[in-house]
């Protein structure tokens, strides 16, 4: 079949071009914070971000590609006409690619993952027909949309009522800052390697028992916090940054915390948004050779790695640019703040990535963010953004679902 | 879509606020030299203060009216917005009283009698005591937004603010005492002279009155 290449590689050009705007775009959210405050360089964020991305897009990317692929089309219906699946994926990664390109012009917080969820239903549903979509599937993963912000929440604000409480309002902060901070690093570094051993490797083939997760997960993130210990004790207290703002060393002392927090977001966004780029491209693959809709085949793992290497060229050749803009912006987003929200996001991200299901990471983010917010650890936060937020997610599936029709039909009648 | 993240941070009025009292406590700072200028009758070096203090409460001025427009009803903030604006309500009376006392002076080329002086130029300087107080007070705004209003910062401010309460109460001593100084020499200085000494000496002592207004704000932001 010649037809099989020209498929395969469109898909590969749309899915790669996805990539390539997720890491641009999205990865400012992992990396802003730790160059804003001065953590990281932008070079090092770069470098740290493109290891992370890629691990996570790789080692714990699988599940929700699968989703993507085909948990949310049911593939029985197709066994006469497996072209269509070929069609609709690749309209819905030119419909999602469209949409985000309208709303980045326009300014509005649109979601890649709803965009691309939005786009996968409207062809099936429209398409091919209503019993062609998997309507639970598609509600669990509404309500995720819904609940993830809030969980990020609701984690970001007792994180940073903890911090509050034992550092913050202390008489000397900057002790208990070092005596903490450490075991703040254990707890990030212990959560999200646990919840990734746990749920986020079958793909990879590493399949280990309850007791032996949580042995690994603690030696790794006592290792992680150990290192970062190292890294605390060195920093001494600048007297005269210190008249000016009494939790100066304080925060550098976050700042440590901060970059892995960052760690553990790049990683936890590479897993997520990996499939919104590669989703599509695998059920073309698989469908383009097999000639079939076969729900058995695996998810080939070169796959997850164009799309991590997709990422990482995003956010090496733009995303630079992003990063810079961003983290000068979000100077209220100081270490001890950042790094509540980062986590309670990067948690619940990986934990969404783990069960398979594909959410907004930047919206999870937002959602931890505005817990540190209710928190009152946020000088000013703009709730029309917010409102704008509310909106995007009444509009983007219709948009997603309609622009993904129009070009499921043009497809269908183009293409051999 | 990074922009989601940064656009959801609003303008802080933190910063602003703290720049605004600095330039209303730089504008009230002159009135001592001022004063120094006029008693000697120096009023030329009297009008080179008074234009910076002129200046110096423009530029507080615009400061306000730039905070003002930047908080809109739709920012989220850990203390009412009208908390912060009346706090810079107040922070600008402190330059307009400046100004105001600065022009009377000026324009009548007023004669401060040698004898209550000394006095006069010692109430001056404990009203910008006030001012310089009242701008510490404000200064540690971030760090109480970083603690969130808790804790050992809130006891830090107290401290500050308990200073400024002192120096206010001196200020008004001091404003009793000034006034009885003058009412003994009174009849031996032109009526509407009189009139307007006693004018500029309530003006100046309405510095310090401001600057502990200020304070009662920043508890009323504490007390959230």
């Amino acid at each position: 079949m010649e037809a099989q290449y020209i498929y395969i590689g469109l898909a590969a050009a749309f899915g790669l071009f996805m990539a390539w705007g997720i890491g641009a775009n999205d990865v400012a959210n992992a990396m802003a914070t730790s160059v804003g405050s001065k953590a990281l360089t932008i070079k090092q964020a770069i470098l740290v971000a493109a290891v992370f991305e890629f691990l996570g897009a790789v080692l714990a990317g699988g599940a929700v590609t699968s989703t993507i692929r085909k948990g949310i089309v049911d593939a029985d219906l197709l066994v006469n006409s497996p072209e269509l699946l070929i069609y609709g994926m690749l309209a819905s990664l030119l419909a999602a690619g469209t949409w985000l390109f309208i709303a980045s012009k326009n300014g509005w917080p649109v979601s890649t993952t709803h965009s691309i969820v939005g786009a996968i239903v409207g062809f099936a549903a429209v398409g091919i027909g209503i019993d062609a979509v998997q309507w639970e599937q598609v509600a669990t993963i509404v309500v995720s949309w819904i609940v993830s912000p809030l969980t990020a929440g609701l984690i970001a604000f007792l994180i940073y009522l903890s911090v509050q409480r034992l550092i913050l309002t202390q008489e000397d902060p900057l002790t208990q800052a070092k005596r903490y901070v450490p075991v703040y690093i254990f707890f990030a570094g212990f959560t999200i390697t646990l919840v990734t051993l746990l749920k986020g490797l079958k793909h990879v083939g590493l399949d280990l028992s309850l007791t032996n997760s949580y042995l690994l997960a603690t030696g790794i993130a006592v290792l992680i916090a150990i290192v970062g210990f190292i890294f605390i004790q060195r920093i001494e207290p600048d007297p005269k940054a210190e008249q000016k703002q009494h939790f100066h060393t304080v925060e550098r002392v976050f700042a440590v915390l901060m970059v892995v927090t960052a760690c553990g977001m790049a990683f936890a966004h590479g897993s997520n948004d990996v499939a919104n780029a590669i989703g599509p491209l695998a059920a073309v693959i698989s469908v383009a050779r097999s000639g079939i809709v076969g729900s058995e085949s695996a998810l080939p793992i070169w796959v997850l790695v164009i799309g991590g290497g997709g990422i990482v060229v995003g956010l090496a050749t733009y995303g630079r640019h992003v990063i810079a803009t961003v983290g000068e912006k979000i100077t209220q987003l100081t270490p001890s703040r950042g790094f509540a929200a980062e986590l309670a996001a990067a948690t619940t991200i990986v934990i969404a990535s783990g069960t398979g299901i594909p959410i907004s990471t930047t919206h999870t983010l937002v959602g931890a963010v505005l817990g540190v917010g209710l928190a009152r650890g946020i000088e000013a936060i703009d709730l029309r953004v917010v409102g704008r937020i509310f909106v995007s997610w009444v509009v983007t599936i219709p948009a997603g679902a309609f622009l993904a029709i129009i070009f499921f039909f043009i497809l269908k009648t183009v293409l051999p | 879509m990074g922009n989601m993240l940064a656009n959801i941070f609003g303008t802080s009025p933190v910063q602003p606020l703290v720049n605004h009292v600095h330039i209303a406590y730089k504008c009230v700072r002159e009135l001592d030299g001022f004063f120094g200028a006029a008693i000697k009758g120096d009023w030329d070096s009297a009008v080179e203060y008074r234009n910076r203090i002129t200046g110096f409460e423009h530029e507080a001025d615009d400061l306000k009216k730039e905070i003002r427009l930047h908080l809109p009803k739709s920012l989220f903030m850990p203390v009412p917005r009208e908390d912060l604006l009346e706090l810079l309500l107040v922070q600008d009376k402190m330059a307009n009283r400046a100004k105001d006392v600065s022009g009377i002076v000026l324009g009548r080329k007023m004669h401060i009698p040698p004898v209550i002086a000394a006095e006069f130029q010692e109430f001056v300087k404990r009203n910008v005591d006030a001012s310089k107080q009242a701008r510490k007070s404000v200064r540690e705004l971030d760090e109480l937004f970083t603690s969130g209003f808790r804790g050992a910062e809130v006891s830090l401010v107290e401290s500050l603010l308990e200073e400024l309460d002192a120096i206010e109460t001196d200020t008004d001593d001091r404003q009793a005492a000034l006034r009885a100084s003058l009412f003994e020499i009174e009849n031996e200085i032109a009526p509407v002279d009189v009139i307007f000494l006693y004018q500029v000496i309530e003006l100046i002592g309405e510095i310090a009155d401001m600057a502990e207004r200020v304070g009662r704000r920043l508890e009323l932001l504490l007390s959230h």
